[in-house]
Formats: C-alpha cells, structure tokens, sequence
C-alpha cells in the first residue's frame, strides 16, 4: 500500500469529519447544557464542554412522576410489543416462503398490497375505536404489530434456509410446525434479534398511535410526556421553584435533560442494530 | 380439482397455522380500514355506524376540491416531497462515495456508525431539538446569530422558511442511513475492474466516473423510482410536531389536514375523503415512476 497525501484525500476526510460534527454536536450540546450550571446557560455561554459540572436537573428530571410513568409505560410496550411483533411476523414471513403452501400467492399479494395503498387514519381509527382498543394499551401495540417491510425481509431469510435441513427433520417426524419452531427459528437468531431490534425502536419512538389512540395520561409513553414537557411546555414548575433558594433551574437545562433521558436507551442499543441491517435493508428495498 | 385442493390443505394445513395471526392482523387492520374508505362517501354518524350511515355519493369529494385548502395542501404536500427528493436523494450517494474512497477500515466505520444515528432518534426528540435550537429567546442558532451583530430571527413564524427547515431536518436525519445501500452496492463491485483500470493509468477520478458509478447504477435506479413514488409520505408525525397555525400557509399538508379535520373536529367522512385522495395520487406516483423507468432502461421494481 502507497500512502500518498492529495487534496482530493484531505478533501474528503474534511467533508466526513463535517459529517460527523454535525451529527454529534447537537447531542454534546444538549449534553453540555444540561450538565452545566445554570448561570453559564443563562449567559449563553455553553458552546461545547460543561462548565460548572453538576448532575442537579437529572435528579429533577428522574424524580418527575410523569417521566418514571412514562419509562415505564414505554418499556411495556416495547417488551410487550417486540414479542407479540416478532411471532407474528416471523411465523407468518415463514408461512409465504413456502412456495407450495395453499394461497401462496394470494397471501403474498395481500402483503405487498398494504406496502403501497392503504386505509389511511380515518379508516384505521374507527376501526381500532370499534374494537374498543382506544384508550387501552393494546392501542400501542396491535395497530403496527406487522411491518410489511420486516416482513418481506424475514421471507427473504427463511426461503434461503437450507432445504435439506428440513427435509430431514420431516423424515424423523416433524410438521411443519415443529420444523419452524423447533429447528428454523432456533437457527434463525440472526434475522430475528434484528428486525426484533428494528421493532423495539419503532415502538420506543411511537407517538402516532399514542396521539390517535391514547387520551387517558396514565397510559401515555414517554413521547407524549417528553413532548408535553419540551414543547407543550408543561414544565413541572411547582418542583422547579421548591428546589428553593440559591438553585435556579433554568427550564432550557431541564428540556436538554428530558431529552437525553429519553434517548439514552436508543443510543445504547444502536450500534447493535449495524451489525446485520446492510444486508437486510438491501434485501428489503431492492428485491422487494 | 377438488381433490388436489383437499391435498394440498392438508400438506399445508400447519403453515397456514402459522399463517393465521398475520392473516388476522392484515384484515382487522390493514384491509378493513380500505373498506372503512367507503365513509368518505357517506354521511358519517358517530352513532349509525359505518354500515347504517346514509350515502351521499361524491358530495365530500366535490368538498374539497373545490375548498380553497385544496390547492394550497397539494402544493405544500407535493413541495416538501420535491425539495426532500432534490437534496435527500443525492446525499447518501454523495456520503457513500465519499466513505468509499476512504481505505482506512476503522475511521471509515467510525464516520458511518456515527453517521447512522440520527435515523434512529425519534420524531419528538429530533423536533425538540429543533424547536429548541431555533428558538428567538435562548436557541443556540440565534445566540449566534446575535453574536454577529444581527437581529433574532424568530424562525418558526416565518412560512418561507419552513421547508428549508424540514428538508435539512430529513436531510441530516437520514443521510447516514440510505448511504449504506449504496456503501453495499459498492463493495459489490469487483476489485479486479479498479485493478485493472489502474495498470492503463486511470487516475482516481477518472476510476470513480467510469466503475464506481456505473457499479451502483441500477441501486440508484431503483431507489429512485422508490423515492419517486413515495413523494408524497411525508412524515405527518414530524409536520404535526413541528408546524404552528403562524405558518399553516407553507406547512399544512394532506395528512394533517386530515388529522385536525378528522379527529380535531370529528368530520371523519371529509377527513377520509382527503385520506383516499392522497392515496391515490400516491398509487398514481408509484405506478407512473415504475412504468416510466421500465420503458427507459430494463430497471422496474416489479
């Protein structure tokens, strides 16, 4: 290998190092800010280190009721979710790799249909109200249990497993059912801690169904509380003043505080979903 | 025929098994919300149903075409889906051929696992931040802004500005994301070809116009015609969150229309209406990109 230094290598290695500021700098901003004390953010003085290190607005922010309700209503609905998700989509992605099973083509046809025309909100609502899922936490978690993209995915997976595999275990006796379950999906980790992953983030950023199907605030997930909080504006202003004397909390340090709170899950878990996805998103959007 | 019917149920009666709970899911509620459209041609009780509900034909139809919200929301629905394809579309190619030209392993997978986060915040989050960012009194944007002497600019109250906004939002959101198809498509391409091209003296540029480009053709093709024919999804969650009555002018689109007529004040049959409209013009886009690409090159998605 040569190592010869040109513009065009100097350029391109500026234009990634931009890529890669732009893309963290918001995030150690919003960390700086909230880790700083208050006069320098109201000095407007934070540009990128903490100055004044201190924890003081998380300990308010873990402390609100809403957010720990939030958390905690979010977390059942992605573990709830996730696993109700996956079954579904991976027994029925296994069902339409088989080409011979009866309506193969028409179940197929179903899916890809929905990828391209669908009811639209109205339509869903009423649907979902006359179930009498409004206001209950299945609202969260049926409306999109199936995404028909994970799913065309996970089919793609199952019709390249090894036939001869389940020729085999047909030969010592299994169905169909068996076979998938006790010999696919135990070799089928792979495909399904991804698009496993790929649900529990859609689920953990869900706010469409919270907003269309959820009215009662004990049921609401953190996108709703973190948005009546940052941009409703409902800062808990009670607690906010009874911190009391010399500690002013500064709303802008709280709001920052909110907001990684509530995506600390997503950033630990993100670096994990790189590890199959190309060949999955290649599979899903180009041989769809 | 019966017979081979009856044999075939019974050789794939425990696939169809597993089959069931997705076939359910898919009919509750994917296929009967495409039947519940037929209240956009009915006048909707809350308490006659949609069954029992009195036809009125294409009464809600004429409605809003001829609602002066008509031209302005396919304007602003269309507008945004235009300018995210003219400045969404080539970045990640642009991000991707870039990534691609960079031959240390582990800076390359630093810029592009970084480069992928974004796409993975959600809506709420990524509109805070903006609303927060942008905001006159203590945004970052405008403490810079002042900094150089200037007035504030109170960016969410001026409409001109609002799409501008929204496609940098997309853009930065998901650039990272959509290179990697690219970056896949690239590394498909046979080394042997930039081997060769090296030993008649191709230089670095001359390698990326005449491989590199023609190698990830037929993604960008397709992806094209995918990105054509979903012009018009616009991600109502964002709009929703970001936009304010001040700027309804530029901002108000299809889908939040629907939203504020349907649920905000309870016009479901309107709503829906507008709802089927959207989806057609979006098969129409669809079927349109797909048919025009197919004629062009040998490329379709189907």
């Amino acid at each position: 290998m040569k190592y010869r230094l040109s513009w065009g290598k100097l350029l391109i290695v500026l234009f990634l190092l931009f890529v890669v500021a732009v893309t963290l700098y918001p995030f150690i901003y919003m960390i700086s800010v909230s880790l700083s004390k208050d006069i320098y953010v109201l000095k407007g003085q934070i540009s990128l280190w903490p100055k004044g290190l201190n924890f003081k607005v998380y300990r308010l922010v873990l402390e609100d009721p809403r957010i720990v309700k939030g958390y905690l209503n979010t977390a059942i609905y992605v573990i709830v979710g996730t696993t109700v998700s996956l079954i579904v989509t991976a027994a029925g992605a296994y069902a339409v790799s088989k080409k011979e099973m009866l309506f193969y083509r028409t179940f197929t046809l179903l899916i890809v249909f929905t990828i391209f025309f669908g009811g639209g909100m109205i339509p869903t609502f009423l649907v979902v109200k006359s179930l009498g899922l409004i206001d209950t936490r299945w609202a969260m978690i049926l409306p999109t249990a199936v995404v028909s993209w994970y799913l065309i995915i996970m089919r793609t997976f199952f019709s390249a497993f090894p036939k001869e595999l389940e020729e085999s275990a047909k030969i010592d006796g299994l169905n169909d059912f068996g076979i998938f379950f006790r010999l696919v999906l135990p070799l089928s980790k792979a495909v399904l801690a991804t698009i496993g992953l790929f649900y529990a983030v859609s689920i953990w950023n869900n706010f469409y169904s919270a907003l269309l199907y959820l009215r009662n605030s004990d049921l609401f997930p953190l996108q709703v509380v973190l948005r009546n909080i940052v941009l409703a504006g409902q800062v808990n202003s009670v607690k906010v003043t009874s911190i009391g004397q010399d500690s002013l909390i500064v709303e802008e340090s709280l709001k920052y505080a909110t907001i990684i709170v509530s995506t600390v899950p997503i950033l630990l878990i993100y670096p994990f979903l790189q590890k199959y996805f190309s060949q999955g998103a290649m599979v899903g959007s180009v041989k769809g | 025929m019966a017979e081979t019917f009856v044999r075939k149920f019974n050789q794939s009666k425990y696939l169809l098994l597993l089959f069931i709970p997705c076939l359910i899911y898919y009919i509750l509620f994917r296929y009967f919300p495409m039947f519940g459209v037929i209240i956009s041609f009915k006048e909707y009780n809350i308490f006659k149903g949609v069954i029992n509900s009195p036809w009125v034909g294409f009464k809600y139809y004429e409605m809003f075409f001829q609602s002066h919200d008509f031209y302005k929301l396919l304007r602003n629905t269309f507008l945004l889906g235009l300018y995210k394809l003219l400045f969404g579309f080539p970045a990640p190619i642009l991000l991707a051929l870039m990534l691609n030209e960079v031959k240390q392993r582990i800076f390359k997978k630093f810029v592009q696992s970084i480069s992928y986060l974004p796409h993975f915040i959600s809506n709420v989050v990524v509109v805070s931040m903006i609303l927060m960012f942008l905001s006159p009194s203590s945004g970052i944007v405008n403490q810079l802004i002042q900094a150089f002497g200037m007035d504030p600019v109170n960016f969410m109250s001026r409409p001109e500005l609002f799409r501008a906004i929204y496609v940098l939002s997309e853009v930065w959101q998901h650039t990272g994301w959509e290179a990697i198809l690219y970056l896949a498509a690239l590394s498909s391409i046979d080394p042997m070809l930039y081997e060769a091209a090296e030993m008649d003296g191709a230089s670095r540029w001359k390698k990326t116009i005449h491989i590199t480009l023609p190698g990830i053709v037929p993604v960008i093709i397709v992806l094209f015609i995918l990105n054509i024919g979903s012009v018009l999804d616009i991600s109502f969650e964002k709009v929703f969150l970001l936009y304010n009555p001040a700027i309804y002018e530029t901002s108000d689109i299809l889908s939040t229309f629907v939203y504020r007529t349907g649920l905000g004040q309870g016009n479901f049959s309107y709503a829906s209406a507008v709802d089927v409209f959207t989806g057609i013009i979006g098969l129409i886009f669809i079927y349109s990109a797909n048919s025009i690409s197919r004629k062009v090159g040998e490329t379709s998605v189907w």
